[in-house]
């Protein structure tokens, strides 16, 4: 298969610096990592709106929250890792709590961040805002859904979490292609198994997706960039027709996409269900693409655990 | 309510208060200032009837924190006790707010970063006319708008969920943010509690303020000494607490606590400094007001009984 890949974070700051145009109550802030999580760009053309609250993250949450109670919309950035663990009681208490309108825009999420290790990778994020009330979760799959989520949020009232990567992802979606929060979406047909994916996952479902089709199976592959509120009419819709489901994601599989899918699954339409993802262990350097091999994040293991749920079924 | 648009220069007198103890270290006390005559001038800018109508309010929101956690069966007396002079100046003569209109653009914001000095919040918006007094009693009860510790959106006139402590100065320099941004002229007012002093967040913000230049943001630090598990100098000594915020840069005040014309004083002050935000360190009783409830560190986090109430009440110049 043959991709163009393209980098969620420039798509990102390339969207911010359109708000700036657009709209006066956008501010954005970030943590002393502004060139890397590309809110620079907004920075440069917007300094007044813009306000670095250097290696501080916890006290950054809260300004976030002060400048949304005053009627901005508010993006702060950072590494996934910090945007998250490090200030989850300041997100929970100051901005899930109060309902504000805050987006926590995470880059550099998963083990794809490569050689700065495990202390700088994240499996959790998800599992942190996605459990917090009020909050709405998003994880795009590539850089065009980074750049339609970004815009979305804006429109978005209430506080919301989105996730991107460091390296560039294969742009799975076209620029055509509605999009909605809280809506997931059909990238493939199929009768057999339903692969449904998350961020960079999303393209190994595809890859998964044609390595079936060799074996004659027909996969169904879903886009699903809307981890909360969750997309449960695809869901319910896509295990119907298919009868079996696996889940992909660049994430601890517990309390990321995969148990959110199964929770809902078991409630609903209980059917076979293989969680692809992070085994509960953090990563280690490296280079993105040999983590994700080493870590299981292939084409191949999807494919591994597309049959299993089939002979399940 | 005229008092409230009230302010004029009073007669050149010490007030009676400033003859008692003097803490050591307030050098720029009017006894040692060469700038005395200018001091005392403006400790008598408030006329007697206005800062009598203050204190009287104070006290008042004090019988209330009583009943209030009586009702409750539960709360923080205590420190909100030791808050109720400040919170008294704020709302009923420093902020320019409207109780009827409580989003209006303009107002000053307040927030309550020791969230669990709720009770005296709560009485102050009351009395303010935020909602009816009678509510109050309501307090931590189920349905009740009164939670334990603020919740924004639910009450009017609460600007922040604030009750985990060390966030709200970190919020209030967002607001100031924002004030800036919009050029307006609002003020932000917050109050901390010394024991949230030693969360490091804290510094944060009191870094990100005096980067930031907030001088439209002031901040009280109401220094009662007392945490729950004791002295704060005994569970994690915070002093010395003036020279502290003076290196991170902000504009340090002293008061005592209690004294209606110091706080009325530093809040004009504080208004005057440019490009720095202001920390008002008040000097406070926890307790204050109640003999067995000063100082006692039993009374952080529990109610009085029906007894002690009654006892409380009395003291608080209630006929019962």
């Amino acid at each position: 298969m043959k991709w163009s890949y393209a980098s969620q974070r420039k798509e990102y700051g390339r969207a911010l610096v359109e708000l700036g145009k657009s709209r006066k109550d956008v501010v954005v802030l970030d943590a002393d990592l502004s060139s890397s999580t590309r809110t620079a760009d907004f920075a440069k053309e917007f300094p007044e709106h813009f306000f670095n609250c250097g290696i501080a993250e916890q006290n950054m949450m809260g300004v976030a929250a002060g400048l949304a109670a005053s009627g901005k919309v508010v993006f702060a950035s950072t590494f996934a890792v910090f945007a998250t663990g490090r200030c989850w009681d300041q997100i929970r208490q100051s901005i899930a709590y109060p309902n504000l309108n805050v987006k926590i825009c995470a880059t550099h999420a998963g083990i794809t961040v490569g050689g700065d290790g495990a202390s700088h990778q994240t499996g959790e994020d998800v599992a942190l805002m996605r459990t917090l009330p009020n909050f709405t979760v998003g994880v795009p799959a590539d850089a065009i859904e980074t750049y339609k989520m970004t815009k979305a949020f804006a429109e978005w009232r209430g506080p919301c979490y989105m996730r991107m990567g460091r390296v560039d992802f294969p742009n799975v979606t076209e620029w055509e292609d509605p999009f909605q929060i809280g809506k997931g979406s059909i990238l493939r047909e199929g009768e057999d198994v339903t692969l449904m994916g998350c961020g960079i996952m999303v393209s190994r479902c595809l890859e998964a997706a044609e390595l079936l089709e060799k074996r004659n199976v027909s996969a169904k592959v879903v886009n699903m960039s809307a981890i909360k509120p969750l997309d449960e009419a695809l869901v319910e819709d896509a295990v119907r027709s298919t009868g079996c489901i696996v889940t992909a994601e660049e994430h601890n599989v517990l309390s990321g996409l995969g148990s959110a899918v199964a929770t809902f699954l078991v409630e609903h339409q209980p059917v076979p269900l293989r969680r692809v993802g992070l085994m509960d262990t953090f990563g280690e350097s490296g280079e993105g693409e040999e983590l994700m091999r080493k870590y299981g994040l292939t084409a191949e293991r999807i494919v591994e655990a597309a049959e299993e749920v089939m002979r399940r079924r | 309510m005229r008092f409230l648009e009230e302010s004029s220069l009073g007669i050149l007198a010490f007030p009676g208060s400033l003859n008692g103890n003097v803490p050591k270290g307030l050098n720029w006390y009017p006894y040692y200032s060469p700038l005395l005559a200018f001091e005392v001038l403006r400790l008598t800018a408030y006329p007697d009837d206005v800062i009598a109508e203050l204190e009287r309010r104070a006290n008042l929101i004090r019988r209330h924190i009583i009943r209030m956690t009586r009702a409750a069966g539960s709360g923080h007396p205590g420190g909100s006790l030791s808050s109720a002079d400040i919170l008294s100046a704020l709302f009923f003569k420093v902020m320019r707010h409207r109780p009827t209109d409580p989003n209006w653009e303009d107002r000053d914001r307040f927030v309550l970063s020791k969230g669990h000095a709720a009770p005296a919040y709560y009485a102050a918006l009351a009395e303010s006319g935020y909602f009816p007094v009678e509510e109050l009693l309501t307090l931590r009860k189920l349905g009740s708008r009164l939670q334990g510790h603020p919740s924004k959106g639910k009450l009017p006139g609460v600007e922040m969920s604030t009750g985990s402590l060390g966030q709200g100065l970190s919020v209030a320099n967002g607001m100031a943010l924002a004030a800036k941004l919009d050029r307006k002229s609002y003020r932000i007012y917050c109050l901390c509690g010394d024991g949230e002093m030693q969360s490091g967040q804290i510094w944060e913000a009191a870094m990100l303020g005096a980067h930031y230049e907030l001088d439209n943001l002031t901040a009280f630090l109401d220094r009662n000494k007392l945490q729950i598990d004791g002295p704060t100098e005994k569970v994690m000594s915070l002093e010395p607490l003036a020279d502290k915020w003076r290196a991170f840069g902000w504009n340090v005040i002293e008061i005592d606590g209690h004294n209606m014309r110091e706080i009325l004083d530093a809040c004009d002050k504080a208004k005057e400094v440019r490009n720095k935000p202001t920390m008002i360190l008040a000097h406070t009783v926890k307790g204050k007001g109640v003999s067995f409830m000063e100082n006692a560190l039993s009374f952080h986090g529990k109610a009085p009984n029906d007894e002690e109430m009654r006892k409380a009440l009395r003291e608080l110049g209630e006929k019962i």
